[in-house]
Protein backbone atom coordinates (compact mmCIF):
# COMPACT_ATOMS: atom_id res chain seq x y z
CA UNK A 1 0.00 0.00 0.00
CA UNK A 2 1.31 3.13 -0.86
CA UNK A 3 1.61 6.01 1.74
CA UNK A 4 0.30 9.31 1.09
CA UNK A 5 3.59 10.66 0.20
CA UNK A 6 4.03 7.73 -2.17
CA UNK A 7 1.08 9.24 -3.94
CA UNK A 8 2.69 12.23 -3.72
CA UNK A 9 5.53 11.50 -5.54
CA UNK A 10 3.25 9.43 -8.08
CA UNK A 11 1.52 12.98 -9.06
CA UNK A 12 5.08 14.68 -9.14
CA UNK A 13 5.83 11.79 -11.26
CA UNK A 14 2.75 12.24 -13.65
CA UNK A 15 3.90 16.25 -13.83
CA UNK A 16 7.26 15.33 -14.85
CA UNK A 17 5.60 13.13 -17.84
CA UNK A 18 3.44 15.79 -18.69
CA UNK A 19 6.20 18.38 -19.13
CA UNK A 20 8.67 15.90 -20.62
CA UNK A 21 5.79 14.83 -22.86
CA UNK A 22 4.93 18.26 -24.33
CA UNK A 23 8.48 19.10 -25.05
CA UNK A 24 8.89 16.15 -26.86
CA UNK A 25 5.90 16.75 -28.87
CA UNK A 26 7.19 20.09 -29.10
CA UNK A 27 10.10 19.31 -30.71
CA UNK A 28 8.70 16.82 -33.32
CA UNK A 29 6.12 19.73 -34.66
CA UNK A 30 8.24 22.74 -34.91
CA UNK A 31 10.72 23.72 -37.27
CA UNK A 32 14.53 24.01 -36.48
CA UNK A 33 16.58 26.19 -38.87
CA UNK A 34 18.38 28.42 -36.95
CA UNK A 35 21.28 30.52 -38.31
CA UNK A 36 23.74 33.02 -36.39
CA UNK A 37 21.38 36.19 -36.33
CA UNK A 38 19.09 34.15 -34.82
CA UNK A 39 20.77 32.54 -31.81
CA UNK A 40 22.36 35.94 -30.90
CA UNK A 41 21.62 37.46 -26.97
CA UNK A 42 18.80 40.01 -27.44
CA UNK A 43 20.00 43.60 -26.91
CA UNK A 44 17.37 46.02 -28.41
CA UNK A 45 18.56 45.00 -31.49
CA UNK A 46 21.75 46.05 -31.34
CA UNK A 47 25.02 43.91 -31.21
CA UNK A 48 25.35 42.27 -27.47
CA UNK A 49 27.94 44.07 -25.45
CA UNK A 50 29.62 41.31 -23.58
CA UNK A 51 27.95 39.17 -21.22
CA UNK A 52 25.36 39.19 -19.11
CA UNK A 53 28.07 39.57 -15.84
CA UNK A 54 27.42 43.21 -15.50
CA UNK A 55 26.84 44.76 -12.13
CA UNK A 56 23.92 44.97 -10.05
CA UNK A 57 22.69 46.35 -7.27
CA UNK A 58 24.28 45.23 -3.75
CA UNK A 59 20.81 45.43 -2.06
CA UNK A 60 19.63 42.30 -3.54
CA UNK A 61 21.81 40.48 -1.51
CA UNK A 62 20.81 42.33 1.86
CA UNK A 63 17.33 41.49 0.72
CA UNK A 64 18.42 38.02 0.40
CA UNK A 65 20.31 37.58 3.47
CA UNK A 66 17.58 39.34 5.83
CA UNK A 67 14.89 36.71 3.82
CA UNK A 68 17.20 34.01 5.23
CA UNK A 69 16.92 35.00 8.63
CA UNK A 70 13.06 35.17 8.65
CA UNK A 71 12.48 32.39 6.51
CA UNK A 72 14.10 30.14 9.49
CA UNK A 73 11.53 32.12 11.99
CA UNK A 74 9.00 30.62 9.70
CA UNK A 75 10.27 27.13 9.81
CA UNK A 76 9.97 27.25 13.23
CA UNK A 77 6.86 28.57 13.92
CA UNK A 78 5.13 26.44 11.56
CA UNK A 79 5.51 23.42 14.15
CA UNK A 80 5.33 25.93 16.96
CA UNK A 81 1.88 27.08 16.11
CA UNK A 82 0.29 23.62 15.88
CA UNK A 83 1.44 23.04 19.28
CA UNK A 84 0.52 26.42 20.65
CA UNK A 85 -3.46 25.77 21.51
CA UNK A 86 -3.21 22.60 21.90
CA UNK A 87 -6.41 22.16 24.78
CA UNK A 88 -4.85 18.55 26.26
CA UNK A 89 -1.16 20.36 26.80
CA UNK A 90 -3.16 23.67 28.37
CA UNK A 91 -5.83 21.31 30.67
CA UNK A 92 -2.53 19.37 32.03
CA UNK A 93 -0.69 22.21 32.56
CA UNK A 94 -3.66 24.47 33.78
CA UNK A 95 -3.36 27.30 31.15
CA UNK A 96 0.30 27.82 31.94
CA UNK A 97 1.39 26.11 28.51
CA UNK A 98 -0.52 28.37 26.22
CA UNK A 99 0.96 31.78 27.78
CA UNK A 100 4.24 30.08 28.23
CA UNK A 101 4.39 29.41 24.51
CA UNK A 102 3.15 32.78 23.58
CA UNK A 103 6.25 34.27 25.85
CA UNK A 104 8.57 31.82 24.03
CA UNK A 105 7.72 32.81 20.46
CA UNK A 106 7.40 36.56 21.66
CA UNK A 107 10.73 36.79 22.43
CA UNK A 108 12.01 34.83 19.02
CA UNK A 109 9.88 37.30 16.92
CA UNK A 110 11.33 39.85 19.23
CA UNK A 111 14.84 39.06 18.24
CA UNK A 112 14.19 38.94 15.09
CA UNK A 113 11.83 41.91 14.76
CA UNK A 114 15.46 43.80 16.15
CA UNK A 115 17.01 42.83 13.37
CA UNK A 116 14.35 44.53 10.69
CA UNK A 117 14.35 47.18 12.59
CA UNK A 118 18.36 47.01 12.92
CA UNK A 119 18.37 47.38 9.13
CA UNK A 120 15.58 49.26 8.67
CA UNK A 121 17.44 51.78 10.89
CA UNK A 122 20.56 51.29 8.82
CA UNK A 123 18.83 52.43 5.99
CA UNK A 124 19.36 48.66 4.05
CA UNK A 125 15.67 48.42 3.18
CA UNK A 126 15.61 51.39 1.41
CA UNK A 127 16.34 52.14 -2.41
CA UNK A 128 17.81 55.20 -3.43
CA UNK A 129 16.20 56.81 -6.51
CA UNK A 130 19.42 57.39 -8.99
CA UNK A 131 20.31 60.75 -9.47
CA UNK A 132 20.73 61.57 -13.26
CA UNK A 133 24.44 62.71 -13.86
CA UNK A 134 24.33 65.63 -16.04
CA UNK A 135 27.92 65.36 -18.71
CA UNK A 136 29.84 68.18 -17.89
CA UNK A 137 32.25 69.11 -20.60
CA UNK A 138 35.06 71.49 -19.90
CA UNK A 139 34.78 74.02 -22.79
CA UNK A 140 35.26 77.25 -23.14
CA UNK A 141 31.37 77.54 -25.27
CA UNK A 142 29.48 79.49 -22.78
CA UNK A 143 26.48 77.24 -22.25
CA UNK A 144 23.75 80.11 -22.77
CA UNK A 145 25.59 80.47 -26.51
CA UNK A 146 22.47 79.45 -27.87
CA UNK A 147 20.06 81.54 -25.88
CA UNK A 148 22.51 84.65 -26.78
CA UNK A 149 22.56 83.42 -30.05
CA UNK A 150 18.43 83.27 -30.58
CA UNK A 151 18.05 86.51 -28.66
CA UNK A 152 20.34 88.65 -30.97
CA UNK A 153 19.08 87.28 -34.00
CA UNK A 154 15.11 87.30 -33.02
CA UNK A 155 13.15 88.08 -35.50
CA UNK A 156 10.17 90.57 -34.93
CA UNK A 157 7.08 88.88 -34.05
CA UNK A 158 4.65 89.43 -36.54
CA UNK A 159 1.65 91.53 -35.30
CA UNK B 1 -7.50 -4.72 -3.58
CA UNK B 2 -4.16 -2.78 -3.60
CA UNK B 3 -4.28 -2.48 -7.46
CA UNK B 4 -7.92 -1.02 -7.37
CA UNK B 5 -7.03 1.61 -4.78
CA UNK B 6 -3.87 2.84 -7.26
CA UNK B 7 -6.17 3.00 -10.02
CA UNK B 8 -8.53 5.18 -7.93
CA UNK B 9 -5.52 7.02 -6.96
CA UNK B 10 -4.21 7.35 -10.36
CA UNK B 11 -7.43 8.37 -11.61
CA UNK B 12 -7.73 10.93 -9.07
CA UNK B 13 -4.61 12.23 -9.85
CA UNK B 14 -5.45 12.68 -13.53
CA UNK B 15 -8.58 14.41 -12.85
CA UNK B 16 -7.06 16.69 -10.59
CA UNK B 17 -4.15 17.73 -13.49
CA UNK B 18 -7.01 17.97 -15.87
CA UNK B 19 -9.07 20.42 -14.01
CA UNK B 20 -6.10 22.36 -12.92
CA UNK B 21 -4.77 22.45 -16.80
CA UNK B 22 -8.48 22.98 -17.71
CA UNK B 23 -9.26 25.79 -15.66
CA UNK B 24 -5.47 27.53 -16.52
CA UNK B 25 -6.26 27.05 -20.07
CA UNK B 26 -9.51 28.98 -20.05
CA UNK B 27 -8.32 31.33 -17.48
CA UNK B 28 -5.90 32.70 -20.98
CA UNK B 29 -9.31 33.07 -22.48
CA UNK B 30 -11.20 34.67 -19.47
CA UNK B 31 -8.64 36.78 -19.43
CA UNK B 32 -8.84 38.33 -22.78
CA UNK B 33 -12.55 38.25 -22.23
CA UNK B 34 -12.60 40.32 -19.00
CA UNK B 35 -9.74 42.73 -19.96
CA UNK B 36 -12.15 43.51 -23.53
CA UNK B 37 -14.85 44.23 -21.10
CA UNK B 38 -13.04 46.11 -19.24
CA UNK B 39 -11.75 48.38 -22.28
CA UNK B 40 -15.31 48.55 -24.40
CA UNK B 41 -13.96 46.21 -26.62
CA UNK B 42 -14.98 42.55 -28.32
CA UNK B 43 -11.95 40.66 -27.39
CA UNK B 44 -11.43 36.94 -28.94
CA UNK B 45 -14.34 36.06 -30.98
CA UNK B 46 -12.96 34.52 -34.04
CA UNK B 47 -11.94 30.93 -33.13
CA UNK B 48 -15.34 29.09 -32.29
CA UNK B 49 -18.53 29.90 -31.28
CA UNK B 50 -17.50 33.45 -28.83
CA UNK B 51 -13.74 32.59 -29.43
CA UNK B 52 -14.05 29.36 -26.94
CA UNK B 53 -11.33 27.75 -28.97
CA UNK B 54 -9.11 30.72 -28.50
CA UNK B 55 -6.48 29.11 -26.36
CA UNK B 56 -6.26 25.52 -28.41
CA UNK B 57 -5.43 27.99 -31.15
CA UNK B 58 -2.73 29.72 -28.76
CA UNK B 59 -1.22 26.43 -27.71
CA UNK B 60 -0.60 25.40 -31.80
CA UNK B 61 1.06 28.41 -32.20
CA UNK B 62 3.31 27.51 -29.50
CA UNK B 63 3.76 24.24 -30.89
CA UNK B 64 4.48 24.94 -34.29
CA UNK B 65 7.15 27.69 -33.34
CA UNK B 66 10.70 27.36 -33.98
CA UNK B 67 12.71 27.21 -30.87
CA UNK B 68 16.03 28.76 -30.58
CA UNK B 69 18.61 28.50 -27.88
CA UNK B 70 20.84 31.14 -27.67
CA UNK B 71 24.60 30.66 -28.58
CA UNK B 72 25.92 32.12 -25.43
CA UNK B 73 23.02 30.73 -23.12
CA UNK B 74 23.52 27.37 -20.48
CA UNK B 75 21.56 24.84 -22.72
CA UNK B 76 20.09 22.90 -20.13
CA UNK B 77 19.86 25.13 -17.52
CA UNK B 78 17.84 27.10 -19.98
CA UNK B 79 15.90 24.24 -20.77
CA UNK B 80 15.28 23.98 -16.90
CA UNK B 81 14.29 26.56 -16.31
CA UNK B 82 10.46 26.99 -17.47
CA UNK B 83 10.53 22.71 -16.64
CA UNK B 84 11.00 24.06 -12.57
CA UNK B 85 8.47 26.60 -12.73
CA UNK B 86 5.55 24.57 -14.76
CA UNK B 87 6.34 21.43 -12.51
CA UNK B 88 6.21 23.62 -9.10
CA UNK B 89 2.87 25.34 -10.24
CA UNK B 90 1.49 22.06 -11.06
CA UNK B 91 2.32 20.35 -7.89
CA UNK B 92 0.72 22.31 -5.79
CA UNK B 93 -3.06 22.11 -6.38
CA UNK B 94 -2.05 17.91 -5.16
CA UNK B 95 -3.25 19.03 -1.62
CA UNK B 96 -6.17 21.17 -1.91
CA UNK B 97 -9.41 19.76 -0.51
CA UNK B 98 -11.89 19.93 -3.21
CA UNK B 99 -15.09 18.49 -2.17
CA UNK B 100 -16.16 16.16 0.82
CA UNK B 101 -15.82 12.44 0.17
CA UNK B 102 -17.61 10.54 -2.69
CA UNK B 103 -19.19 7.64 -0.94
CA UNK B 104 -19.22 4.24 -3.38
CA UNK B 105 -20.35 1.13 -1.87
CA UNK B 106 -18.64 0.61 1.08
CA UNK B 107 -16.09 3.09 -0.10
CA UNK B 108 -15.68 6.60 1.11
CA UNK B 109 -13.08 8.63 -1.34
CA UNK B 110 -12.09 12.00 -0.57
CA UNK B 111 -12.26 14.50 -3.25
CA UNK B 112 -8.35 15.76 -2.92
CA UNK B 113 -5.37 14.45 -4.69
CA UNK B 114 -3.96 13.43 -1.63
CA UNK B 115 -5.13 13.96 1.92
CA UNK B 116 -1.86 15.00 3.64
CA UNK B 117 -1.02 15.95 7.02
CA UNK B 118 1.37 18.59 5.97
CA UNK B 119 -0.32 20.22 3.68
CA UNK B 120 -0.06 23.54 3.79
CA UNK B 121 3.90 23.24 4.65
CA UNK B 122 3.73 21.32 1.48
CA UNK B 123 2.02 24.02 -0.70
CA UNK B 124 4.37 27.26 1.67
CA UNK B 125 7.34 24.48 0.32
CA UNK B 126 6.03 24.29 -3.25
CA UNK B 127 5.79 27.81 -3.57
CA UNK B 128 9.37 28.68 -2.69
CA UNK B 129 10.39 26.60 -5.27
CA UNK B 130 8.52 28.48 -7.72
CA UNK B 131 11.32 31.62 -7.60
CA UNK B 132 14.15 29.19 -8.76
CA UNK B 133 12.77 28.64 -12.00
CA UNK B 134 12.71 32.42 -12.71
CA UNK B 135 16.06 32.40 -11.27
CA UNK B 136 17.42 29.76 -13.49
CA UNK B 137 15.68 30.49 -16.67
CA UNK B 138 16.54 34.13 -16.21
CA UNK B 139 20.55 33.44 -15.18
CA UNK B 140 20.72 30.61 -18.18
CA UNK B 141 19.61 33.13 -20.77
CA UNK B 142 23.25 34.98 -20.52
CA UNK B 143 20.96 38.26 -21.50
CA UNK B 144 20.91 41.47 -19.72
CA UNK B 145 17.47 42.10 -19.46
CA UNK B 146 16.63 38.77 -18.68
CA UNK B 147 19.16 38.64 -15.81
CA UNK B 148 17.91 42.31 -14.55
CA UNK B 149 14.33 40.61 -14.42
CA UNK B 150 15.12 37.29 -12.49
CA UNK B 151 16.89 38.70 -9.60
CA UNK B 152 13.62 41.37 -9.08
CA UNK B 153 11.76 38.54 -9.55
CA UNK B 154 13.50 36.11 -6.84
CA UNK B 155 14.12 39.48 -4.59
CA UNK B 156 10.07 40.43 -4.81
CA UNK B 157 9.12 36.66 -4.07
CA UNK B 158 11.15 36.64 -1.24
CA UNK B 159 10.28 39.42 0.45
CA UNK B 160 6.72 38.64 0.03
CA UNK B 161 6.53 35.07 1.36
CA UNK B 162 7.93 36.02 4.81
CA UNK B 163 4.43 37.88 5.28
CA UNK B 164 2.50 35.12 3.57
CA UNK B 165 4.16 33.05 5.87
CA UNK B 166 3.49 34.76 8.50
CA UNK B 167 -0.56 35.26 7.61
CA UNK B 168 -0.76 31.36 7.28
CA UNK B 169 1.08 30.88 10.73
CA UNK B 170 -2.13 33.20 12.14
CA UNK B 171 -4.57 30.19 11.01
CA UNK B 172 -2.67 27.47 11.97
CA UNK B 173 -2.29 28.95 15.33
CA UNK B 174 -6.33 28.84 15.47
CA UNK B 175 -6.86 25.11 13.51
CA UNK B 176 -3.62 23.70 15.34
CA UNK B 177 -3.51 21.70 12.21
CA UNK B 178 -1.30 21.96 8.97
CA UNK B 179 -4.01 19.51 7.09
CA UNK B 180 -5.63 21.69 4.17
CA UNK B 181 -9.38 19.28 5.06
CA UNK B 182 -9.09 20.29 9.01
CA UNK B 183 -8.63 23.55 7.89
CA UNK B 184 -11.57 23.55 5.68
CA UNK B 185 -13.67 21.49 8.87
CA UNK B 186 -13.00 24.04 11.07
CA UNK B 187 -14.81 26.77 9.37
CA UNK B 188 -18.34 25.39 9.71
CA UNK B 189 -20.51 28.21 10.40
CA UNK B 190 -20.45 31.16 8.02
CA UNK B 191 -19.25 33.25 11.26
CA UNK B 192 -16.20 31.22 11.70
CA UNK B 193 -14.55 31.49 8.15
CA UNK B 194 -11.34 32.58 8.74
CA UNK B 195 -12.12 35.78 6.64
CA UNK B 196 -14.23 36.81 9.24
CA UNK B 197 -11.53 36.02 12.36
CA UNK B 198 -8.36 37.02 10.01
CA UNK B 199 -9.22 40.12 8.06
CA UNK B 200 -5.84 41.46 8.30
CA UNK B 201 -4.16 38.24 7.57
CA UNK B 202 -6.73 37.50 4.54
CA UNK B 203 -5.53 41.16 3.19
CA UNK B 204 -2.33 40.16 3.43
CA UNK B 205 -2.84 36.65 2.34
CA UNK B 206 -4.03 38.64 -0.59
CA UNK B 207 -1.64 41.03 -1.40
CA UNK B 208 1.08 38.30 -0.85
CA UNK B 209 -0.26 36.06 -3.37
CA UNK B 210 -0.42 38.33 -5.96
CA UNK B 211 3.31 39.55 -5.57
CA UNK B 212 3.89 35.38 -5.53
CA UNK B 213 2.08 34.92 -9.18
CA UNK B 214 4.00 37.90 -10.85
CA UNK B 215 0.74 39.95 -11.25
CA UNK B 216 -0.38 43.29 -12.16
CA UNK B 217 0.39 45.59 -9.68
CA UNK B 218 3.44 43.08 -8.80
CA UNK B 219 4.55 41.92 -12.08
CA UNK B 220 7.85 44.29 -12.04
CA UNK B 221 9.94 40.76 -13.14
CA UNK B 222 8.32 41.42 -16.81
CA UNK B 223 7.47 45.34 -17.16
CA UNK B 224 7.86 45.53 -20.40
CA UNK B 225 8.88 49.08 -20.49
CA UNK B 226 12.16 49.15 -18.78
CA UNK B 227 13.23 45.32 -19.31
CA UNK B 228 11.83 43.81 -22.78
CA UNK B 229 10.45 40.54 -21.66
CA UNK B 230 11.99 40.33 -18.01
CA UNK B 231 13.56 36.50 -17.08
CA UNK B 232 11.87 35.22 -20.32
CA UNK B 233 13.28 37.70 -23.03
CA UNK B 234 15.38 35.39 -24.75
CA UNK B 235 12.67 32.32 -24.55
CA UNK B 236 10.50 31.31 -27.62
CA UNK B 237 8.13 28.73 -28.46
CA UNK B 238 6.35 26.14 -25.80
CA UNK B 239 9.34 27.06 -23.10
CA UNK B 240 7.70 30.45 -23.37
CA UNK B 241 4.70 28.78 -23.27
CA UNK B 242 5.14 27.04 -19.49
CA UNK B 243 5.95 30.37 -18.38
CA UNK B 244 3.21 32.16 -19.72
CA UNK B 245 0.96 28.50 -18.59
CA UNK B 246 2.64 28.41 -14.67
CA UNK B 247 1.43 31.87 -14.46
CA UNK B 248 -2.27 31.00 -14.89
CA UNK B 249 -1.75 27.72 -13.38
CA UNK B 250 -0.17 29.72 -10.39
CA UNK B 251 -3.31 32.00 -10.16
CA UNK B 252 -5.31 29.68 -10.04
CA UNK B 253 -3.97 27.25 -7.07
CA UNK B 254 -3.67 30.62 -5.36
CA UNK B 255 -7.30 31.12 -5.61
CA UNK B 256 -8.15 27.94 -4.40
CA UNK B 257 -5.85 28.39 -1.26
CA UNK B 258 -7.23 31.71 -0.72
CA UNK B 259 -10.80 30.20 -0.68
CA UNK B 260 -9.36 27.35 1.31
CA UNK B 261 -7.62 29.04 4.17
CA UNK B 262 -10.07 32.00 4.46
CA UNK B 263 -13.20 31.48 2.76
CA UNK B 264 -14.14 27.85 4.37
CA UNK B 265 -13.43 26.18 0.94
CA UNK B 266 -16.03 23.71 0.58
CA UNK B 267 -18.51 25.00 3.12
CA UNK B 268 -21.82 27.14 2.54
CA UNK B 269 -24.34 29.13 4.93
CA UNK B 270 -26.58 25.75 5.59
CA UNK B 271 -24.69 23.19 4.40
CA UNK B 272 -25.86 20.96 7.49
CA UNK B 273 -29.27 21.08 6.90
CA UNK B 274 -28.85 20.39 2.98
CA UNK B 275 -26.94 17.54 3.76
CA UNK B 276 -29.17 16.36 6.34
CA UNK B 277 -32.28 16.99 3.67
CA UNK B 278 -30.66 15.29 0.97
CA UNK B 279 -29.76 12.77 2.89
CA UNK B 280 -33.28 11.54 4.48
CA UNK B 281 -34.94 11.99 0.71
CA UNK B 282 -32.27 10.55 -1.65
CA UNK B 283 -30.42 8.09 0.57
CA UNK B 284 -27.37 8.17 2.66
CA UNK B 285 -24.94 7.45 -0.46
CA UNK B 286 -26.78 9.08 -3.02
CA UNK B 287 -27.88 12.32 -0.74
CA UNK B 288 -24.31 12.41 0.17
CA UNK B 289 -22.46 12.80 -3.05
CA UNK B 290 -24.93 15.44 -4.39
CA UNK B 291 -24.22 17.15 -1.43
CA UNK B 292 -20.73 16.48 -2.46
CA UNK B 293 -21.14 17.71 -5.42
CA UNK B 294 -22.93 20.92 -4.06
CA UNK B 295 -19.97 21.83 -1.88
CA UNK B 296 -17.24 21.23 -4.63
CA UNK B 297 -19.32 23.81 -7.34
CA UNK B 298 -19.12 25.92 -4.26
CA UNK B 299 -15.72 25.71 -4.02
CA UNK B 300 -15.30 26.56 -7.68
CA UNK B 301 -17.24 29.38 -7.55
CA UNK B 302 -15.25 30.99 -5.13
CA UNK B 303 -12.23 29.85 -7.36
CA UNK B 304 -14.09 31.55 -10.40
CA UNK B 305 -14.44 34.66 -8.04
CA UNK B 306 -11.02 35.22 -6.97
CA UNK B 307 -9.32 34.09 -10.63
CA UNK B 308 -12.35 37.02 -11.66
CA UNK B 309 -10.43 39.51 -8.68
CA UNK B 310 -7.10 38.63 -10.00
CA UNK B 311 -8.26 39.96 -13.60
CA UNK B 312 -10.12 42.51 -12.30
CA UNK B 313 -7.00 44.28 -10.22
CA UNK B 314 -4.85 43.99 -13.38
CA UNK B 315 -6.90 46.10 -15.15
CA UNK B 316 -7.41 48.62 -12.98
CA UNK B 317 -4.62 49.31 -10.64
CA UNK B 318 -1.58 50.63 -12.12
CA UNK B 319 2.37 48.74 -11.63
CA UNK B 320 4.16 49.51 -8.05
CA UNK B 321 7.54 51.30 -8.80
CA UNK B 322 10.73 48.66 -7.20
CA UNK B 323 10.77 50.99 -4.41
CA UNK B 324 7.33 51.19 -3.51
CA UNK B 325 6.91 47.19 -3.65
CA UNK B 326 10.00 46.60 -1.41
CA UNK B 327 8.76 49.40 1.19
CA UNK B 328 5.58 47.76 1.22
CA UNK B 329 6.97 44.44 1.34
CA UNK B 330 9.40 44.80 4.27
CA UNK B 331 8.50 47.56 6.27
CA UNK B 332 4.44 47.32 6.03
CA UNK B 333 3.13 44.05 5.53
CA UNK B 334 6.19 41.67 7.76
CA UNK B 335 5.49 44.35 10.92
CA UNK B 336 1.86 44.03 10.21
CA UNK B 337 1.72 40.28 9.93
CA UNK B 338 4.17 39.96 13.20
CA UNK B 339 1.78 42.24 15.30
CA UNK B 340 -1.28 39.90 13.23
CA UNK B 341 0.25 36.39 14.87
CA UNK B 342 1.10 38.07 18.40
CA UNK B 343 -2.17 39.80 18.66
CA UNK B 344 -3.84 36.45 17.71
CA UNK B 345 -2.15 34.69 20.14
CA UNK B 346 -3.00 36.22 22.89
CA UNK B 347 -6.57 36.59 21.90
CA UNK B 348 -6.75 32.90 21.35
CA UNK B 349 -5.32 32.38 25.28
CA UNK B 350 -7.15 34.97 26.42
CA UNK B 351 -10.67 33.03 26.31
CA UNK B 352 -10.89 31.64 23.48
CA UNK B 353 -11.48 34.79 21.73
CA UNK B 354 -11.08 34.92 18.02
CA UNK B 355 -11.82 37.83 16.12
CA UNK B 356 -9.22 39.64 18.44
CA UNK B 357 -7.31 40.95 14.81
CA UNK B 358 -9.93 43.01 14.44
CA UNK B 359 -8.42 45.07 16.99
CA UNK B 360 -5.75 46.15 14.39
CA UNK B 361 -8.04 46.65 11.90
CA UNK B 362 -10.40 49.02 13.60
CA UNK B 363 -7.16 51.19 14.60
CA UNK B 364 -5.87 51.13 10.88
CA UNK B 365 -9.47 52.19 9.70
CA UNK B 366 -9.35 55.01 12.60
CA UNK B 367 -6.07 55.92 11.35
CA UNK B 368 -7.20 56.39 7.69
CA UNK B 369 -10.04 58.26 7.81
CA UNK B 370 -8.14 61.33 10.44
CA UNK B 371 -5.43 61.30 7.85
CA UNK B 372 -8.02 61.82 5.23
CA UNK B 373 -9.71 64.12 7.50
CA UNK B 374 -6.43 66.07 7.83
CA UNK B 375 -5.03 66.19 4.81
CA UNK B 376 -5.39 69.45 2.97
CA UNK B 377 -8.29 69.60 0.95
CA UNK B 378 -7.50 70.53 -3.02
CA UNK B 379 -9.02 73.44 -4.53
CA UNK B 380 -11.58 73.18 -7.04
CA UNK B 381 -9.84 73.72 -10.71
CA UNK B 382 -11.49 76.60 -12.50
CA UNK B 383 -11.69 76.00 -15.67
CA UNK B 384 -11.13 79.37 -18.22
CA UNK B 385 -13.77 80.31 -20.47
CA UNK B 386 -12.52 80.29 -23.78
Amino acid sequence: MLSQFGIMFLFILTAFAFIGGILLFGKLLRPDRPTEEKLTTYESGEEPVGNAGVQFNPRFYVVALVFVLFDVELVLLFPWATVFGQPTLIAETGGLWGWFALTEAVVFVVILALGLAYAWAKGYLDWEKPQPQLPTVATKVPTTLYEQVNERYKRPTTP
Amino acid sequence: MELTVLVIKSLVILAVFGITLLIATYSTYAERKVAAFLQDRIGPNRAGPFGLLQPIADAGKMFFKEDFIPAQANKWLFILGPCLAMLTALMSSAVIPFGDSIRYGSFEVPVQGIDVNVGVLYVFGVVSLGVYGVMIGGWASNNKFSLLGAIRAASQNISYEVALGLSIIAILMMTGSLSLRHIVNEQNGFFQWNVFTQPLGFVIFLTCAFAECNRTPFDLPECETELVGGYHTEYSSMKLGFYLFAEYINMFTSSAIISTLYFGGFQYPFMHQVHDALVDSLGSTVGHNIATGIGTAVLFGKIFFFIFFFMWVRWTIPRFRFDQLMNLGWKTLIPLSILNVVLTGAGLLFDKFKYATWLIVIVMIIMAATNAIKAPRRKPVTVPQL
